[in-house]
């Protein structure tokens, strides 16, 4: 946690240090660190309100990161792979809190899939992250749900099954912003956390993030050299705060301007393609062909948003939090509750 | 131990010519999904508008159609309500149960039945029974021409029949009729043309054979006849639930349904078109209670709606809403067990699974009510005591109290203010501060185990804390170290004791005299009162002890030991969970010698002679 004084501040009012937290007890080079980095710079540039940040996770490696940033917010690391629902209850509880879930790929694609899918199809307003590095750390090097076929474990066995790919079910579940990054490449990370947290729904990250410890070995398909070998990228991003001017003038075609609800845009810009990110079918598609190919397509893939988030689909976000209600907002009159019991006679 | 059949005893009618006034229990047997709840129900409520103490249950089949169901209302002018042993009147509708039905009946009792459907053989076969059988079909012929409808209508026959030959006052069932279908006039209409076509062919064809009949009586005072499950979602919207998450399980749906309906009405900003209730149903139970944890660590009251399957799948959670002290409320509607078991069939069968809850050490608080009146009281005041101790209470009602028709006292308007805990404001935690006091959130500060807690968005720069399931110290940081984590697990213990003297204490009922002491909970209280007036009429005076939640209330259950020679625990399970807790804490040398169990599993709920015939063997009078 940085101690410098006359730190710099945002236009919230926060230091840097208030958005980072307690010093990581992962591997040295492990690539959560750098995704803990992004979220920090990031929701340290968009000047969130630390207190309310809500953290929460399941159980694995990346579970253990929300104890890495934003040490004025509040955490909650759950049970494995349940992290949806106790966000879920948290963002129904206070509209007001900015949830971010951090998930790993055994938590999100194999314990705790059904809740991950539910998550989805509900468009619960929140940034989910999913730290992808194919296997399971903590228990020392299983192959999780999430490394292809065919890949090496450490140990020298072969996976035999399938992998998921979190961003084409992501799509086919409903899902509103789909985005996959690398943990090496900040620049592209940093756009898409920035845009995760202004899109109103799920916003699901799925960045492949390098175990150097078990899955960093010849044979990987989650290793450092590997990913970058494969990294394809869909599109340049930019992301441009309601308070921010865009950089460049983007000519007609040659790039999609997404307006975010909370006045944000989010430029997105074809690298040697024509992808629009509005285009369902056309990102399953370039998710299939490039797994033919063996390749990574990082980038923004898929975002609807326009769709409903839960608490709007609910018509839950009253005045008044849930948190806050009381008696007069629970109780009927007395008149009523008595017409109520009169039924029962 | 399972008490012998039941024996007529003198209050059943032995011949005809003696008469039985308001004292009776009615069964029909149909087939699930033909409509014959509704005339149930005008049959039910009749009886209870005529002032007459009864009950009514509904025993039904896990199926949606097609299978066999029972419908027993009981009426008593005793007030007994539990289920009766031993049946008085059968109205037989089923085909595929008739012969079964007929088999069971006691001599002497009553059996009615559609003629036009059964056959009238198993009846003379038997010989011994008084038989009214009615061409049902015929009777409706003229009224109804839709096939379907003339199947939910034939049922409306034997109301009639049953209202004429019991002496049912008209003018009530025709209320009942009115407000049944309320605006529904071409209903009301037909279904008034069926009872009264029941009513006509009894009066021409069926001379009375049978001794029972009806009076008006004064003994419902301002009472209502409701379910369990009902009048608990009322208690929890005056509670103050916020947050539900839930998944549909067999007999819980109902309270979370009927909750819904409650918000629909009276959570309404219809100046911002939002509703002050959250409701998902959810994808498992391993969701729902993750998203009531998660949103009462938010700071919302909420809940859960689930029954034995549901609890299990839901422990690991619970473990760490009791080890990072989440608060939140499961109502558990008790149904037979393990795995599928009986799903449509009563048990008390969770009171261990909820009170020890998840791996490691852990208690929970949980609330058993045994009464409508208590299952409003207890709904309501259940989330006071998830906030007040920080952790999940579970309130553990039952398939016979949850889903059947039961009288009591309505609830008065609730004017208490929620009790919302140890919530750290920011004000607060100034205070703390000005006092020269640290705050830490597992920080036992007041030495009664419970610390304060910040609501996520409190914006001092204090208050933020990390929430995990792994180990941490009274700072809520992680640690490994052998002594934070003893005593962390020590304030919990602390913690969860205070609520023994908190929690709802027992309820003691005492007669001079008596040697004999009788404890039980939940929903046998309900053929208690019976069971003890068989007792005292067969020369044994007993007392009762009634426990309405665990942690138990020590001091009281010990009392209750030292003052009674022999201490019978009646339950609704096979292994006396309710025993193990006590034995537990009994301390006294001698204590768990004098207990004596009695137990009922089977399924259908406890009667008042499985108690009775279970004390009087233990004390040798059988």
């Amino acid at each position: 946690m940085s101690t410098v004084t006359n730190e710099k501040t945002n236009r919230g009012g926060f230091k840097l240090s208030d958005y980072q937290g307690l010093p990581s007890t992962l591997c040295k080079g492990c690539g959560h660190d750098n995704i803990t980095r992004n979220i920090v710079q990031a929701y340290y540039e968009l000047g969130l309100e630390p207190h309310n940040v809500v953290k929460t996770s399941g159980i694995g490696c990346s579970s253990k990161t929300p104890a890495y940033f934003v040490h004025r917010g509040y955490g909650l690391n759950s049970v494995h792979g349940r992290m949806p629902s106790v966000s879920v209850g948290a963002k129904l509880a206070n509209h007001h809190l900015q949830v971010i879930g951090v998930s790993g790929d055994g938590d999100t694609a194999s314990i705790g899939m059904g809740q991950f899918c539910h998550l989805v199809r509900r468009n619960v307003d929140m940034v989910y992250v999913v730290e992808n590095n194919g296997v399971y750390g903590l228990t020392k090097g299983q192959f999780s749900a999430t490394s292809e076929r065919g890949a090496k474990s450490k140990i020298g066995e072969v996976n035999e099954f399938t992998d998921i790919d979190l961003c084409a079910l992501t799509i086919t579940l409903g899902g509103t912003f789909v985005a996959r990054g690398f943990s090496n490449d900040a620049k592209q990370m940093l756009a898409l956390i920035k845009a995760s947290v202004a899109h109103r729904g799920t916003a699901m990250l799925d960045v492949i993030s390098p175990c150097v410890t078990f899955n960093n070995h010849e044979g990987s398909t989650k290793s450092i050299h590997y990913v970058m070998e494969h990294d394809i990228k869909l599109n340049e991003l930019g992301f441009v705060s309601p308070w921010e001017q865009p950089t460049a003038e983007i000519k007609p075609g040659e790039a999609v301007e997404i307006p975010l609800p909370d006045g944000s845009h989010l430029i997105v810009r074809g690298v040697n393609n024509n992808h629009d990110p509005h285009d369902k079918f056309a990102a399953l598609q370039l998710l299939e062909e490039s797994r033919k190919k063996g390749e990574i397509l990082t980038g923004l893939i898929y975002i609807a948003e326009k769709e409903r988030d839960l608490n709007t689909a609910m018509r839950v976000n009253n005045p008044k939090t849930m948190a806050q209600m009381d008696e007069a907002d629970c109780r009927p009159p007395k008149e009523a509750f008595e017409k109520y019991l009169n039924g029962f006679r | 131990m399972n008490p012998p059949p039941e024996t007529l005893t003198a209050s059943q009618p032995s011949t005809p010519l003696q008469l039985t006034v308001n004292d009776l229990s009615i069964e029909a047997a149909t087939v699930n999904g033909t409509g014959s709840q509704s005339a149930n129900n005008i049959l039910a409520k009749s009886l209870f508008r005529m002032g007459i103490p009864m009950a009514a249950k509904n025993l039904f089949p896990s199926n949606i159609q097609g299978l066999p169901t029972w419908f027993t209302i009981r009426a008593s002018k005793h007030g007994y309500t539990a289920r009766k042993k031993e049946l008085d009147w059968l109205i037989g509708m089923n085909p595929t149960t008739w012969e079964k039905d007929v088999a069971n009946l006691r001599p002497g009792a009553v059996v009615m039945w559609n003629s036009n459907e059964l056959s009238d053989a198993p009846v003379k076969a038997r010989g011994d029974l008084i038989a009214y059988p009615i061409p049902m079909n015929d009777c409706i012929k003229g009224v109804a021409a839709d096939a379907k409808l003339k199947k939910m209508l034939v049922n409306m026959v034997y109301v009639g029949a049953v209202t004429h030959l019991l002496g049912i006052e008209e003018e009530v069932v025709l209320k009942v009729i009115a407000d049944q279908f309320k605006s529904k006039q071409k209903a009301v209409e037909i279904n008034v043309a069926c009872l009264r076509a029941g009513m006509e062919y009894a009066k021409a064809s069926l001379p009375k054979k049978d001794p029972y009949r009806v009076e008006r009586m004064d003994a419902n005072g301002n009472k209502i006849l409701i379910e369990g499950n009902t009048i608990a979602a009322l208690g929890c919207l005056m509670g103050g639930v916020t947050v539900m998450g839930w998944y549909p399980i067999t007999p819980s749906s109902s309270l979370a349904e009927a909750l819904i309906a409650l918000a629909k009405k009276h959570r309404v900003d219809a100046a911002n078109h939002t509703i002050r209730f959250a409701d998902v149903q959810c994808e498992d139970e391993l969701a729902s209670i993750g998203l009531v944890l998660g949103a009462g660590w938010a700071g919302a009251r909420s809940m859960t709606t689930t029954a034995g399957p549901g609890i299990s799948l839901m422990s690991e959670f619970v473990g760490l809403g009791y080890y990072a002290e989440l608060p939140g409320v499961i109502f558990d509607v008790q149904r037979v067990g393990p795995s599928t078991g009986l799903p449509t069939r009563t048990a008390q069968g969770d009171v261990l699974a909820a009170a020890f809850c998840s791996h490691g050490d852990t208690e929970h608080l949980v609330l058993h009510p045994c009464s409508p009146e208590e299952c409003y009281e207890f709904a309501r005041i259940s989330f006071d005591y998830a906030e007040r101790y920080q952790t999940p209470v579970f309130v553990l009602l039952d398939l016979d109290l949850g889903m059947n028709f039961w009288m009591c006292e309505p609830p008065s308007y609730t004017t208490e203010a929620f009790d919302r805990g140890k919530v750290l404001s920011p004000a607060k935690l100034d205070e703390l501060k000005a006092a020269g006091k640290k705050w830490g959130r597992y920080l036992d500060m007041d030495g009664d185990g419970i610390p304060w807690r910040p609501l996520p968005g409190n914006p001092h720069p204090d208050a933020a804390y990390f929430t995990r399931g792994s180990g941490h110290d009274e700072y809520a940081r992680y640690s490994e170290d052998p002594e934070v984590y003893r005593r962390n697990l020590d304030r919990l213990r602390k913690k969860i004791e205070g609520s023994r003297t908190t929690l709802p204490q027992p309820v003691l009922e005492t007669v001079p005299g008596a040697k004999v002491g009788i404890l039980a909970y939940g929903s046998t209280n309900n053929a208690m009162r019976e069971a003890r007036d068989q007792l005292a009429a067969a020369g044994v005076k007993s007392d009762y002890l009634r426990i309405r939640a665990t942690p138990l209330a020590t001091a009281a259950v010990e009392k209750f030991f030292k003052e009674h020679e022999r201490v019978y625990i009646v339950e609704q399970n096979r292994d006396g969970q309710m025993e193990l807790m006590i034995r537990q804490v009994l301390t006294t040398p001698g204590a768990v010698d004098k207990i004596r169990p009695v137990r009922h599993y089977t399924g259908f709920p406890i009667d008042a002679r499985t108690i009775s015939d279970g004390v009087l063997a233990g004390e040798g009078k059988r």
